[in-house]
């Protein structure tokens, strides 16, 4: 990967979508898609457990796919013969969900969390507004849920009050850096919120011309790269303070937003996805660049990319219903 | 990119026919497929098979506007019902009856991934005409909502007499000079009254009967109102940027609406825009017509708005 002007377009294998990508991911090592007409593709199966429903929101981990539908209903993949319903809200869009350790789950629906351990036994709480965003802390079962005017910290286990940061305006996503020491959130107004969790300090990343709607952390929890700029703007968690103080790197500069970014689980590479459809691999250290895919107008944005447990393939998926899976030389 | 999709909200205080118009507008025979966001505690029985349930939660802006708003809810639900294209060509938003109307006009102009998808296309206000009088004088909320209608229904015009009818138009004139203003039995319009209206095409603004632009501020002592104004002539730009942008500023809070058709100096195309409070959208559309006259006419609607204050800045902007 040294020389920038190298292209890896020909190991791009094209996966037919056919529908707006709302996730992309393997599955059991298989490449996985989400499809926002309720299909969801695990290698050659195609299943479809919200029936002709959409499907607004999904996640996974390289053993399970969490499915939440306009349908109200909440799925859990883990191959493509076992799918099972882990929750029902009556019509109502599932607004979010989110992976946790020891296979527990959480979705919401406007102000209604739900929180589901390994065991199946599921807790609620209502948010004070919508909860829009929803992370598990990395260890523990601790669940931050992004909403107006702050976020809140909710151990569905316990009775306690869930802890309450404030910050005005609206809250979108959510995402614990992987030792737990701070949280970020993207928001409405175009700009990124962090606090350190220890003691509440608060930290402001701003500076986006856009929404900021995907979020990634670096293998070694050291950086985050993020969307919303004409370039992945990366912040540095390192220090004790994190990127409070520090510039962050930008890479992958070109005339057109950042639409979702992903870290390569093993080197300081990020793969980094436009709202033209171009995707391009970008390494931290020397912001060497590789084109993965070429712009395409038809395409529309790529919604999102995920690397394999290895990082040997890279998958990503466009609001068009373009996709396809990078695999590297 | 592929055409915005027009969006229609429907306002009304409460009982003035709402639900009867949207029920109205589904079961025409138009082939059409709306996505429908209602109230999820508004009333039920509405025949369509895209309905969302909305909550219609208004965030302020954290931008250091205190009176830009946007609905939270309506920007997850458009961005959910963009996903999957195809499923309907048109979305229709119908608020509560005790709805401010410009958190809901304000997310199509403030947040990006709305206005990069969908536009307003026109705000439509459903009027009791029995009881109009009665909530514009309790209910600042009807008033909000006549002020921001593009088209107004007056509705149950079989209830009042000829002349109680002439009065509520008046009424509704007195507070929007330029909406369109249909008067109808149990809310029956044809449906090109209200789809399909582009409220961005402010042709209808220059069509403001002139006698109306000096009716306005005389009879009816409701706090909100109308300010009409056409100028002759052209306007220079770097005299009327200025002063909209900084009175838009100062005054954001109590304008409610506003919108125009410039004729800037050397400028073959017409300059239009509009604005809901502190937010002003504004851009060059299609040239001058040869036997068009060249002249500029804006609109302001608002609260406690000074007529003669607004006259003579606007004329210190001539070129």
């Amino acid at each position: 990967m040294n020389d920038a002007s190298q292209s890896l377009t020909t190991r791009v294998e094209p996966l037919k979508a056919g529908a707006h990508v709302i996730h992309a991911g393997f599955l059991n090592d298989e490449p996985l898609l989400a499809l926002a007409d309720g299909r969801v593709l695990v290698g050659e199966q195609t299943l479809t457990p919200h029936g002709e429903n959409a499907i607004l929101v999904a996640t996974s981990d390289p053993a399970r796919l969490v499915t939440g539908g306009d349908d109200g209903k909440v799925f859990s993949i883990t191959s493509s013969d076992t799918v099972d319903q882990l929750g029902d809200e009556k019509g109502r869009w599932i607004d979010a969900v989110a992976l946790g350790p020891s296979r527990s789950v959480a979705w919401s629906t406007g102000k209604k969390v739900i929180a589901r351990d390994g065991k199946g036994q599921t807790k609620e709480w209502t948010a004070p507004s919508t909860a829009q965003g929803l992370a598990f802390t990395p260890k523990g079962y601790r669940l931050g849920i992004a909403h107006y005017n702050g976020a809140s910290f909710w151990f569905p286990n316990t009775e306690g009050k869930p802890e309450f940061r404030e910050w005005k305006g609206s809250h979108l996503d959510i995402t614990f850096s992987l030792d737990g020491r701070f949280v970020v959130t993207s928001m409405q107004e175009n700009t990124l919120h962090g606090w350190r969790l220890a003691d509440g300090k608060d930290m402001r990343m701003s500076g986006y011309p856009s929404k900021t709607r995907s979020l990634s952390w670096s293998h070694d929890g050291y950086w985050l790269a993020t969307s919303g700029a004409d370039a992945a703007v990366i912040w540095p968690f390192k220090d004790k303070d994190g990127p409070m103080g520090k510039a962050p790197r930008e890479c992958g500069v070109r005339h057109a937003k950042v639409s979702s970014v992903s870290f390569h689980p093993r080197a300081l590479v990020v793969a980094i996805g436009y709202e033209d459809g171009c995707i391009l691999l970008c390494r931290l250290t020397d912001a060497a660049e590789l084109l993965v895919r070429a712009a395409h107008k038809d395409d529309g944005k790529i919604t999102s990319m995920a690397w394999d447990k290895t990082g040997a393939r890279m998958i990503f998926g466009s609001e068009n219903g373009s996709a396809g899976v990078l695999t590297l030389p | 990119m592929s055409e915005k999709i027009p969006v229609t909200v429907l306002t009304g205080y409460l009982g003035a026919g709402k639900t009867t118009l949207l029920n109205r507008i589904l079961t025409e025979p138009h082939g059409k497929k709306f996505a429908v966001i209602v109230n999820e505690f508004g009333e039920i029985g509405i025949d369509n098979d895209l309905v969302v349930g909305a909550d219609e939660e208004v965030f302020e802006m954290n931008n250091g506007c205190i009176c830009c708003t946007v609905r939270g809810d309506l920007i997850r639900i458009i961005e959910g019902l963009m996903k999957r294209k195809g499923k309907f060509d048109a979305i229709i938003v119908e608020t509560t009856g005790l709805a401010d109307p410009a958190p809901v006009a304000q997310t199509f102009f403030v947040d990006e991934d709305v206005s990069s998808k969908a536009r307003l296309d026109a705000v439509v206000t459903v009027v009791d005409a029995r009881w109009l009088k009665e909530q514009l004088h309790d209910a600042p909320e009807a008033k909000n909502q006549i002020a921001f209608a593009d088209v107004i229904i007056i509705n149950k015009t079989d209830l009042v007499k000829p002349e109680e009818l002439a009065d509520v138009e008046r009424q509704v004139r007195a507070i929007n000079a330029y909406a369109t203003i249909h008067k109808t039995v149990k809310s029956s319009v044809p449906l090109d009254a209200v789809l399909g209206k582009n409220a961005f095409d402010l042709d209808r603004i220059l069509d403001i009967a002139p006698e109306f632009l000096e009716d306005v501020h005389v009879h009816h002592d409701t706090s909100v109102k109308s300010i009409a104004l056409n100028i002759p002539g052209d306007i220079d730009p770097d005299k009327f940027m200025p002063w909209i942008s900084e009175f838009t500023q100062k005054e954001g809070p109590n304008i409610l609406r506003c919108k125009g058709i410039l004729s800037f100096k050397n400028e073959p195309k017409r300059f239009v825009f509009q604005g809901v409070h502190m937010i002003l959208d504004g851009d060059l559309q299609r040239e001058w017509k040869p036997d068009e006259v060249r002249q500029s006419k804006m609109v302001f609607i608002g609260h406690k708005l000074d007529r003669s204050a607004i006259e003579k800045a606007v004329e210190a902007c001539r070129a």
